[in-house]
């Protein structure tokens, strides 16, 4: 037992009450705020390291034992997930000191993106259903401040869809929960994963899983329940979005993930119920992509498509495409991370978010102009880019349990991704100059997004360094065995 | 007496979804309150109603209550209130800045 896996929840929490109290110090707060995440970065290193050499890790919250209290798990999955989320928060911070107006910086902006990686963080990293939720909560509450922080028609407006979407989706939690609980009697994931073994796979547990795949769909919009994410993220200024972007839909992402490796695997009914649901997400998500003229709606609903992607590599539900699906969920963090800030630099050069007002930034910004074609081609998934390994192993995943249509639609949506992004490229980068075209100073908006584009780069010709730590994590949930043992200590 | 509970939430649910439904934001604000008064008495009953002693050091009863099912509910209803308040300071702004309550006309450009 290692108090180390709880640095990266308390590190956020205290900095972001540290922060409460001087929130008009603008340079004091942006300086501790790279502090804090840099030394969580530090921390998640040697987390990871430690859940190498020494298996998963788990803290019992004031020593109440495994199955009774509150128990903080980290496996290599949740501690990847925490290092990547820290990363972009560090880049999403650096491009807010340009990125975003004054009198949002001045407002408590720091001290809330703090509290929203708390929840981030935790719900990543929490081994109680119930805890889940409450991190879930935490999440959410620092997301509705950020959504309307600035006070605008449009953000006051989608906040209150945003919220009661969200609202009506906790309560659906907290269904599902004790609707677990009266089933197995209690709330500790690896205990109730013991549990659902020994019930047998009696009925009222596919029902649990269809909530838990409600609930967690609506949160990391997944076909039918995306239909508030187009709205609601196009209300948010850039670097904010960028956070929503790469991060909130990916929490429930993850949440599908660990309850249905953890609970339900034995369920192939869920399972194929996932896969169908997964792949029209990808349909969907690549026509609403190549639908806009807008950029920001283009890569909003790429995050849809990669949803999808991740959760078929997951249905799918063996050795390969589980590894596959983690590296597209990692890759898929960064990549939107960057092209969020790549087009938000577009936007703030141009001050129009609609392609026909864009053209020829190529000239004024070379440097731009390459990072967005090389995050381009990333997102696509073209080797020996970041998002080729996963989309490969995903399919080659799909192959091996002979699900020749679904490998079939990912492929095909790959195509699509392209055309979305490449649209962006040709539009907004070739062709006759716009008269929106200023000349601005744009170097510190481009560093964070350059960052992120180097680090998919690395993710994508260095897969063979990450690989060991990936299929881990892949092993991690192929086996809940592991997680349960390093868990209750039996 | 679990019969009568899910009864009573089964109200409570139906209330508070023909609320949600509805285009005054204030009715669905209200639904939402009702929604999760519905989601709290479930997680009661759902632990099981009283059954034994309270579930303290020195009370020798055969059986004892569950504790848990009360505690998730205190932190749910602590969580909801503190949505609820946001929530409707936040509609009270949306009143304020966009002159209206009603859903269908805050639908977005293509509808102004």
């Amino acid at each position: 037992m290692s108090n180390l896996i709880l640095f990266p929840i308390l590190i956020p929490l205290l900095t972001g009450i540290i922060l409460i109290f001087f929130y008009k110090k603008i340079i004091l707060q942006r300086i501790f705020s790279l502090l804090s995440i840099s030394v969580s970065i530090i921390v998640t290193l040697s987390m990871i390291e430690q859940i190498k050499n020494a298996g998963i890790q788990t803290v019992n919250l004031s020593n109440w034992d495994a199955p009774f209290g509150i128990t903080i798990v980290s496996d290599m999955v949740s501690a990847l997930l925490v290092l990547t989320t820290n990363i972009i928060a560090f880049c999403c911070i650096i491009y807010s000191f340009k990125g975003i107006e004054k009198e949002r910086e001045s407002y408590f902006y720091y001290s809330i993106i703090q509290f929203l990686l708390v929840g981030v963080i935790g719900a990543f990293s929490t081994g109680d259903i119930f805890n889940l939720f409450v991190f879930f909560e935490v999440m959410l509450m620092a997301s509705y401040v950020l959504l309307v922080l600035g006070n605008t028609k449009v953000q006051l407006r989608e906040t209150v869809k945003y919220i009661i979407v969200n609202v009506v989706a906790s309560a659906l939690f907290v269904i599902a929960v004790a609707y677990l609980y009266s089933v197995v009697g209690t709330l500790n994931m690896a205990f109730i994963s013991e549990r659902i073994s020994e019930v047998g796979g009696a009925g009222i547990l596919t029902v649990i899983a269809v909530l838990f795949l409600i609930v967690f769909g609506l949160k990391g919009a997944i076909f039918p329940l995306f239909f508030w994410l187009p709205g609601s993220y196009n209300a948010a200024p850039i670097p904010i979005l960028a956070l929503f972007g790469a991060l909130l839909t990916k929490v429930g992402v993850y949440s599908i993930v660990r309850t249905y490796s953890l609970f339900f695997y034995e369920d192939s009914y869920v399972f194929s119920l996932l896969g169908i649901l997964s792949l029209i997400t990808i349909i969907l998500g690549a026509i609403g992509s190549i639908a806009y003229n807008d950029v920001k709606k283009i890569i909003i609903y790429n995050i849809v498509t990669a949803i999808g992607v991740i959760l078929f590599g997951f249905s799918t539900f063996n050795a390969v495409s589980l590894t596959g699906s983690i590296f597209y969920l990692l890759h898929d963090m960064i990549i939107k991370g960057a092209l969020f800030l790549l087009i938000g630099v577009m936007i703030y050069i141009t001050g129009t978010s609609n392609l026909k007002y864009m053209g020829g930034l190529m000239k004024k910004y070379p440097l731009l102009a390459w990072t967005f074609f090389l995050a381009a081609l990333g997102l696509a998934g073209i080797p020996p880019l970041s998002g080729f390994v996963g989309k490969l192993l995903i399919i080659q995943g799909a192959f091996e349990a002979s699900n020749y249509i679904g490998s079939f639609i990912v492929v095909l949506s790959s195509l699509f991704v392209l055309l979305s992004v490449i649209k962006i490229f040709v539009k907004g980068f070739w062709g006759e100059e716009s008269d929106n075209v200023m000349k601005k100073p744009v170097r510190t908006l481009l560093l964070p997004g350059c960052i992120l584009v180097l680090l998919s780069v690395f993710i994508g010709i260095g897969a063979e360094v990450l690989s060991p730590y990936i299929s881990l994590a892949a092993e991690n949930l192929l086996q809940p065995e592991n997680y349960i043992h390093a868990v209750l200590k039996e | 007496m679990e019969f009568l509970m899910a009864f009573i939430i089964g109200i409570l649910f139906m209330c508070a979804t023909y609320l949600i439904l509805s285009k005054s934001l204030l009715r669905i604000i209200i639904g939402t309150g009702l929604l999760s008064h519905g989601v709290h008495l479930l997680l009661l009953t759902m632990g099981g109603l009283k059954k034994g002693a309270a579930p303290l050091l020195g009370q020798h009863a055969e059986s004892y209550a569950d504790p848990l099912p009360q505690a998730l509910i205190l932190t749910a209803i602590v969580i909801s209130f503190g949505v609820t308040s946001f929530l409707l300071v936040l509609a009270y702004r949306t009143y304020q800045e966009l002159g209206t309550d009603n859903m269908e006309k805050l639908r977005g450009k293509k509808y102004e």
